[in-house]
């Protein structure tokens, strides 16, 4: 009965996120047990603000698990992935500056609302998203290639916009969303976070999201005949995607108050899918679990945060984390898994044996 | 049922997929050259300017090839610009800071290349982990290791042997044009060019021939059928990674003899450009189809397009992004709607 | 020691978590033999099958290939070069590859091709053995047919002393089987021992000599076939003593309430783009009709345009007399029709989601994106499914992919019939799943259609169909060529239909 237990609890999909959760916080226990401090104080301006490891990793997990809600979604639904979200961003965000900016790069006030400016980003967002979701879901190009077109141009079409200028937004109120609203002392980004799980997890109850992108990344010409439309339901994951992009992008440019396009966002594609694969879910699609998915993305972030600790640089970080990476891999991988199952049931019979030889 | 009721009469249908991309890819090329040649005449009349195409993209042509065979075998590497960058690097420091010989830095490249090869081909086929996030690793990996080993951008500067080796070139006669003063400048090309285009036939001789090279194309075309039909699946995509990234050892080694530095940023989205002529050269990402004369070809159109751009006078740097996703758009659409024209007309 | 022996398993053990597929099982072949494996799903053949040609590895016993004693089969390949070649239902060749690497690749110890040679040889082979295709074709440009008789031409050409063929016969037509049948009276004159799995007994009884019968993943015996009439053999398949399995349409009374002769669904000059000619069909209200021809006449593809599964090019269709446009199966889902199709693997199963969410597929999507049922809903109907089609899984939880195949195909029988359709068109319900699972659905339908569902029923077995239609509309070459009733309902007459020139 124990080993049943056992298997279950290893069996289940979040363990390896949680798993790896518990192994980091346990080494940053035993080289700094101030990495779990918070602290209350008061940031530049006299507000309060909470600050710490921990609410770094909050922070700036931020992006990456709303990103992550909506690559879980196109991985089920098209068994593959969206590399452009980076690129995206850029876009996003270059068109949210363009409208509260206008043509002028240092504005006096803002031209537009910002609510307005948000808007025009989740459409620039979501056009997004419907380009790469037409281009697999009508013409049946393989998402990582049709996402490909995108990642190419994405920099490229994001600097466009605002004439390679780097407008700066003048308005305070705009650094909120990334940062601290006044006298609130967690990070803004903390309750968007919440506010876009709460959205997700409305949806998938009161709809079929999850049923019917998980039977289109299944079998789609089962589902085809059972009435569903996968060209709609993966063109869909694909717009929902483009909306977690738009967001992604408000925290981010929030987070500067103006935007550099070669670098906004860059690589977060990467930890995007990372996050999902991280969370158990096939990258091959099917069924997927978004708690799983959104705590990767966490898991992801926590990593990062504690390289930086270490004092790694910036730009040699990628190197320590594709290390974690592919020992994270290689310890849910199938063979290795059975493996050592095999390893564990010998072991133990071996006990056994040894007990019953003892009698 | 007469025997040729069965089988389906016109050429279209007859051909298969490989060479029907390779067609549609190499007739691409010649019409955009011819194009380039009307409107923008001046350059494009003379040799020379392709072989500057070739010049600068050896080391793109190699790396697509590995890239290729990858794909063509059902994965996907995206760590070749990384190790591209790391073998830069690596090289640079060796022949720099230790006044390392030209043999030496070409192990050390080789070597880079093999170590990949073996650890991410090991990781793919054996223990069955997404090609995607291992060479997303791999990626990462290179990158950090390249600013570890030195951080800051350097050229190579005291080391002869090497400085003379990267100054090499080999004219071609015959090809070369005069200028407006009437002298006669002849045509040369990069020793980085002559050792990309032996491994193009040599790859292209491997894949047509061998057991292995087919093998790629069964594994491929569908994995489960390999097995059955007796090929040693797990082997033939560890070989696929392993002559990938070996590619990309070399290829790392040809374009530091074309740039002559190391920098982490080198290579930046390499690996984006040879996926990109792979497709455009007729490999499909799902595998089974593909050629390697195709990726030359890719290659070749990718960087016709970008040259026809910039001397448009759209010089401005998104331009260049843009033409290229553009151009990557198009192709995948014809391939695309293609095969499903050929899917349909079988199918009745 | 038997010198004629070419094969022997003893003792073969293998199970899977949870599953013991395959106890104590013993297998013995003769050279020139062709030996019938028989046994309803899941009784162990494909197991013991992919145990022999090291699939599977086994758990224990012995295997001993003529005269080399406990030999062991690792891979594909190593059985290969064991002798032991295999060709499968499911086509195991690279469609992008050409017709002669599909024969030679993962072959011989050469690194190198020589095309023209093998193009040469292939031609040889292909022509030797009367398959329509060239050497230097592209696979996928052939049709499922020729592409199984290139995977048996490559097996032939291998020199094999083992043959296995596992249900070689469900894509091929009767012409095509006869020539299969051909080659393998000339395999078995060569020498070669040849292990023939499949589900139609009509072929066992044509070129088997012995059966070996497996049940519940048990040795349950070797016959010869002269000793097994084929009542027998379904009773010793089954474990029990059959009643009858030919007359089951006299226990079902017809349906005889109101609106008898009322037309449930009525088309005129139908057509899709899967390349048939346009047809008239109407069925009535509690009648059961079929659609019966060759394979590849069209009999699918025909109910698919009246679901909507392809792209309809032109005809009217009417519900009740009442002119309604299907052009997309949502469409005909919404006005009563049901479809499950042919392929169950492909079309059918959505694998990795729970029977429970399998059963609910189609009401679910029929009530709406915005409207899913709650937990309990779906849990209540899945369970009242299970139970009353008796489909055997562990939990409503449990994968779909994990039953069997009978099973599997209950569940997407209890999805359709969750939907209360008004007419349910069955495609091929009965093909690979055991004899007991056929004659259940077979007496399902004929107890819908008393309660006044209109079926269609197709099946290639035409004693099945005989069995439960009423009206037989008869293909040929993609075309309705005839409708038979009454007493028209013979084999003989079916057969000269399908053959036409009367």
């Amino acid at each position: 009965m124990g080993k049943s237990m056992i298997k279950k609890i290893t069996g289940h999909q979040m363990f390896i996120p949680i798993m790896a959760l518990l192994l980091l916080a346990v080494v940053n226990l035993i080289v700094d047990p101030g990495f779990f401090k918070v602290t209350l104080g008061t940031n530049n301006s006299g507000d309060p603000v909470l600050s710490g490891s921990l609410i770094t990793i909050l922070d700036y997990g931020s992006e990456l698990a709303i990103l992550a809600i909506g690559m879980t979604l196109v991985t089920a639904a098209s068994g593959g992935q969206d590399i452009s979200v980076g690129a995206t961003i850029a876009i996003a965000g270059s068109a949210m500056l363009r409208v509260l900016c206008g043509t002028n790069t240092r504005p006096e006030t803002i031209q537009a609302p910002i609510i307005v400016a948000f808007l025009v980003a989740c459409v620039v967002g979501m056009l997004c998203g419907a380009f790469n979701g037409a281009l697999v879901s009508i013409f049946k190009i393989q998402p990582m290639i049709a996402t490909l077109i995108l990642f190419t141009a994405g920099r490229s079409i994001a600097a466009w916009i605002n004439n390679n200028e780097l407008p700066i937004v003048p308005d305070p109120k705009f650094k909120y969303f990334g940062g601290f609203i006044p006298g609130i002392p967690i990070p803004t980004t903390v309750f968007i976070v919440i506010a876009c799980i709460i959205v997700i997890v409305l949806v998938l109850k009161f709809t079929n999201l999850g049923l019917y992108t998980q039977a289109v990344g299944i079998n789609e010409s089962s589902s085809k005949l059972n009435g569903i439309n996968p060209t709609f339901i993966k063109f869909l994951t694909f717009v929902i995607l483009g909306l977690c992009v738009a967001v992604a992008a408000l925290i981010k440019v929030s987070r500067i108050s103006t935007i550099n396009y070669s670098v906004i966002a860059k690589d977060i594609e990467m930890d995007a899918i990372l996050a999902v694969a991280l969370g158990g879910n096939a990258l091959s699609g099917g069924k997927f679990n978004m708690w799983s998915s959104i705590l990767g993305a966490y898991v992801i972030q926590f990593l990062t945060t504690t390289l930086y600790k270490f004092n790694v640089q910036s730009d040699a970080l990628s190197a320590y984390k594709a290390v974690v990476v592919i020992l994270l891999v290689i310890f849910s991988a199938p063979a290795v898994r059975t493996y050592f199952s095999g390893l564990f049931a010998k072991i133990s019979a071996s006990g056994k044996g040894r007990k019953e030889a003892a009698k | 049922m007469s025997k040729k009721k069965l089988i389906k009469g016109n050429l279209f249908n007859r051909m298969s997929d490989t060479n029907l991309l390779l067609i549609i890819t190499v007739v691409i090329f010649f019409l955009m050259y011819i194009g380039a040649i009307i409107f923008q005449g001046g350059g494009f009349t003379k040799p020379q300017m392709l072989f500057n195409i070739l010049n600068s993209n050896a080391a793109l042509i190699i790396t697509a090839c590995g890239m290729s065979i990858v794909m063509i075998s059902g994965g996907i590497d995206i760590s070749v610009g990384g190790v591209v960058a790391l073998v830069s690097m690596s090289c640079a420091v060796y022949l720099d800071f230790h006044n390392g010989s030209i043999i030496g830095s070409f192990l050390i490249a080789l070597a880079i290349g093999l170590a990949y090869g073996i650890v991410q081909g090991l990781l793919v086929a054996y223990l069955d982990i997404q090609p995607f996030i291992v060479s997303l690793a791999g990626m990462f990996f290179a990158r950090g290791m390249t600013t570890i080993i030195n951080t800051k951008p350097f050229n190579v500067e005291n080391n002869q042997a090497f400085l003379n080796l990267k100054q090499t070139r080999i004219t071609v006669p015959g090809m070369g044009s005069y200028n407006r003063k009437g002298i006669y400048v002849p045509a040369y090309i990069e020793i980085g060019v002559v050792v990309a285009l032996v491994l193009v036939i040599i790859l292209f001789l491997v894949l047509r021939y061998t057991k292995l090279g087919r093998s790629f194309y069964a594994v491929g075309g569908n994995k489960q059928s390999a097995l059955m039909l007796g090929i040693n699946v797990k082997r033939t995509k560890f070989f696929s990674h392993l002559i990938c990234s070996t590619l990309a050892g070399i290829g790392g080694y040809v374009y530091f003899l074309h740039v002559g530095s190391g920098s982490a940023s080198h290579a930046m989205g390499m690996e984006m450009n040879a996926i990109a002529s792979s497709i455009i050269g007729g490999t499909m990402l799902s595998g089974g189809v593909g050629n390697i004369i195709g990726t030359l070809f890719g290659v070749l159109s990718l960087s016709t397009i970008q040259n026809i751009v910039s001397s448009a006078g759209l010089d401005q740097a998104w331009w260049t992004g843009i033409t290229i996703a553009a151009m990557l758009c198009i192709f995948l659409l014809i391939q695309s709607v293609v095969m499903r024209q050929r899917k349909r007309a079988l199918k009745s | 020691m038997d010198n004629n022996r070419i094969l022997e398993m003893r003792g073969i053990n293998k199970s899977f978590p949870g599953v013991k597929a395959l106890q104590n099982v013993d297998f013995t072949l003769n050279k020139g033999e062709i030996h019938a494996l028989m046994g309803e799903n899941g009784a162990g053949k494909s197991t013991l099958i992919k145990v022999l040609t090291g699939v599977y590895s086994k758990d224990s016993g012995t295997i001993n290939l003529g005269d080399k004693n406990n030999v062991s089969i690792r891979s594909p390949q190593s059985a290969q070069n064991l002798g032991i070649s295999t060709v499968y239902q499911e086509i195991t060749l690279c469609p992008n590859l050409t017709v002669a690497e599909n024969i030679y690749i993962g072959r011989g110890s050469s690194q190198i091709t020589n095309w023209k040679k093998m193009n040469t040889d292939a031609d040889k082979l292909l022509q030797k053995l009367d398959i329509p295709a060239r050497a230097t074709q592209q696979l996928a440009s052939c049709s499922i047919a020729v592409q199984q008789m290139v995977a048996i031409a490559r097996a032939v050409d291998m020199d094999c002393k083992v043959l296995i063929l596992d249900e070689p016969t469900s894509s091929l037509d009767e012409q095509e089987v006869e020539k299969l049948f051909g080659l393998m009276r000339d395999l078995k004159a060569l020498g070669v021992g040849i292990i023939f799995v499949t589900h139609f007994l009509d072929q066992v009884y044509e070129v088997c000599d012995k059966i070996t019968v497996l049940r519940d993943g048990q040795f349950v015996g070797e016959y010869e076939i002269k000793d097994l009439p084929r009542v027998k053999l379904v009773a010793t398949m089954l474990g029990k003593e059959m009643d009858d399995l030919s007359d089951i349409k006299g226990e079902q009374g017809t349906y005889s309430g109101e609106n008898k002769d009322e037309r449930v669904f009525e088309a005129k000059e139908l057509q899709s783009d899967a390349g048939i000619k346009p047809f008239d069909f109407y069925i009535k209200k509690g009648e059961v009709n079929g659609f019966t021809g060759l394979l590849g006449s069209g009999r699918s593809e025909c109910v698919r345009a009246i679901f909507g599964a392809d792209r309809v090019l032109k005809g009217k269709v009417k519900m009740h007399g009442k002119e309604v446009k299907i052009s997309k199966p949502l469409d005909a889902m919404k006005n009563g029709i049901a479809y499950l199709p042919e392929d169950r693997k492909v079309d059918g199963i959505i694998g990795d989601l729970s029977v429970r969410d399998n059963i609910i597929m189609a009401l679910q999507v029929l009530k709406g994106f915005f409207r899913p049922f709650s937990k309990k809903q779906a849990e209540a109907f899945a369970d009242e499914y299970i139970k009353k089609l008796n489909i055997k899984t562990a939990s409503s939880d449990t994968p779909i992919k994990s039953l069997s195949g009978g099973n599997q195909q209950k569940v997407i029988l209890a999805r359709w019939l969750l939907m209360h359709p008004e007419y349910l068109i069955l495609d091929e319900p009965t093909r690979g799943i055991d004899v007991g699972t056929k004659v259940d659905i077979q007496k399902l339908v004929l107890e819908l259609a008393s309660e006044g569902m209109s079926v269609t029923f197709i099946s290639s077995e035409t004693d099945e169909m005989l069995r439960t239609c009423s009206r037989l509309v008869v293909m040929r070459d993609r075309k309705v060529v005839g409708e038979l009733t009454g007493d028209d309902l013979t084999q003989s007459k079916i057969m000269s239909t399908i053959a036409g020139g009367e």
